[in-house]
């Protein structure tokens, strides 16, 4: 039975009118709602809402329009409600995908789309945080900076914005080079 | 005068407008007092001590805090909206915000009932959301970064998470995307784009480049960008024209940051307390 499902889940999310987006009040929810639904073997994914929906500062979660019920009753299960659930016929945007690197002697600067987060090779300590115009970005600059890259929270737990959900980019893959 | 909008990392802190000063390594404001890290702070810091220079009066500023849920700048946009049509501000300064553009045009029309039509600089949350709704040709300046350069040059993009990778490709030149962000109506009157090298341009193309003294580490200290935004708006409500103020903001940060003899480690504050002996290079 459990396979039934799973085999389902795995399908591509499919082309077309048969698409649907997730809106969520902020980043953060969407963030989280991402982490469920990707852990369980949905093949969403994030990306930039359309015009007639955008307020500002967002993103949704792009799914396939026929598995709506059991994903909104799966959400609800960790208490995640999306605001609106939209039927997709346009091509929505695409986030950012290149991330650079920079050394700077002992030190590893990477940066994903408009922000940045600078590491000490050696002790592994988060030493700034840059870039980006949200008013989470100092926030998260106070929250990470000075603690080491994995004791710092991270900023999908304590970030709202589009700039948050950049710098976790830029963090996930500080994590893995300084995994190594 | 300098009036100054932003926010404040902490969720306590309330919806604020008064003169602010700087002491040491915090601003202060009515009863608050804020460290100097980066952001609003960072940028404010970095006006008052070019404003001492100038012999000018500290700045006025509308603060509130808002930690990216939006609560608080939703509250100052639509205080703004309200209030700014009687203040005398000749230059405006809008900087760290929750974007979101029904607010920001209402506010934006506020603007242009002022008695006197403000100066208007644009940077960071500000910047964003007056590109995501056409609107950056209401400013007189905007100031980003080479990344941020190309999401005003992206004519698609609503946020820099989306600017497209042909665009925001690394061997893109500058002065093609602000050629580029001139075309699409997603420029304002003059641009200050902060870089290895900082450059000057306005729709006919480029003004003026600055690029010495090169101090590479700056790139990765928060904050850099807001102190740049700041020299840059102080300098203007000072009386220098916006060409001249961009130019010069450009040398003194530059300046700033190398005697601060930084490494990626440097925090903002130490840079800014290097700006007065930067301007005393640059204007003595």
């Amino acid at each position: 039975m459990l396979d039934i499902f799973r085999r389902k889940k795995d399908k591509a999310a499919p082309a077309g009118s048969d698409r649907g987006i997730l809106v969520f009040e902020n980043t953060t929810a969407v963030i989280r709602a991402e982490s469920v639904l990707k852990a369980e073997g949905w093949k969403i994914q994030v990306k930039g809402p359309p015009p007639e929906i955008r307020t500002g500062c967002d993103l949704v979660i792009e799914f396939p329009l026929i598995e709506e019920l059991s994903i909104i009753r799966r959400l609800a299960e960790v208490k995640i409600k999306p605001e609106q659930v939209v039927p997709v016929n346009n091509t929505l945007l695409e986030p950012v995908d290149l991330v650079h690197e920079k050394t700077y002697g002992n030190y590893l600067m990477i940066r994903a789309a408009n922000m940045k987060i600078t590491v000490d090779k050696k002790s592994k300590l988060i030493v700034n945080v840059s870039g980006g115009g949200c008013p989470d970005v100092p926030y998260l600059a106070d929250q990470m900076v000075n603690k080491s890259i994995d004791q710092a929270p991270q900023p999908r737990d304590v970030g709202y914005t589009l700039c948050a959900y950049a710098l976790q980019i830029a963090y996930d893959r500080m994590v893995k080079l300084c995994s190594l | 005068m300098l009036a100054i909008v932003g926010t404040i990392p902490d969720e306590k802190f309330p919806l604020t407008g008064g003169i602010v000063s700087l002491k040491g390594k915090k601003i202060t404001i009515r009863d608050w007092k804020v460290d100097v890290n980066r952001g609003t702070p960072a940028m404010i810091a970095a006006a008052i001590k070019t404003l001492e220079y100038m012999g000018e009066s500290n700045p006025y500023c509308y603060l509130v805090g808002d930690i990216g849920s939006g609560v608080g700048s939703k509250r100052l946009y639509r205080h703004l909206t309200d209030q700014i049509a009687a203040e005398p501000f000749q230059t405006l300064a809008l900087h760290y915000f929750q974007p979101d553009v029904r607010l920001f045009k209402k506010f934006l029309t506020a603007i242009k009932t002022m008695p006197t039509q403000p100066r208007l600089i644009g940077d960071a949350g500000f910047m964003y959301v007056a590109k995501m709704g056409g609107d950056a040709p209401a400013f007189d300046l905007l100031t980003p970064d080479a990344g941020e350069l190309a999401y005003l040059a992206d004519e698609k993009s609503p946020h820099p998470f989306y600017t497209r990778g042909f665009i925001l490709h690394e061997e893109n030149l500058v002065p093609d995307l602000i050629k580029r962000a001139y075309r699409h109506h997603n420029a304002s009157t003059y641009m200050l784009v902060k870089g290895a090298t900082d450059f000057i341009a306005d729709k006919n193309g480029i003004i003026s480049t600055i690029d010495s003294p090169k101090v590479e580490v700056l790139e990765a200290i928060g904050g850099t960008g807001d102190t740049i935004t700041g020299i840059v708006s102080a300098l203007i409500a000072s009386g220098l024209e916006i060409v001249t103020a961009a130019a010069t903001a450009a040398k003194v940060n530059r300046l700033a940051g190398s005697f601060a003899a930084p490494t990626p480690a440097t925090q903002v504050a130490a840079i800014i307390q290097e700006i007065p002996r930067a301007l005393e290079q640059v204007l003595g």
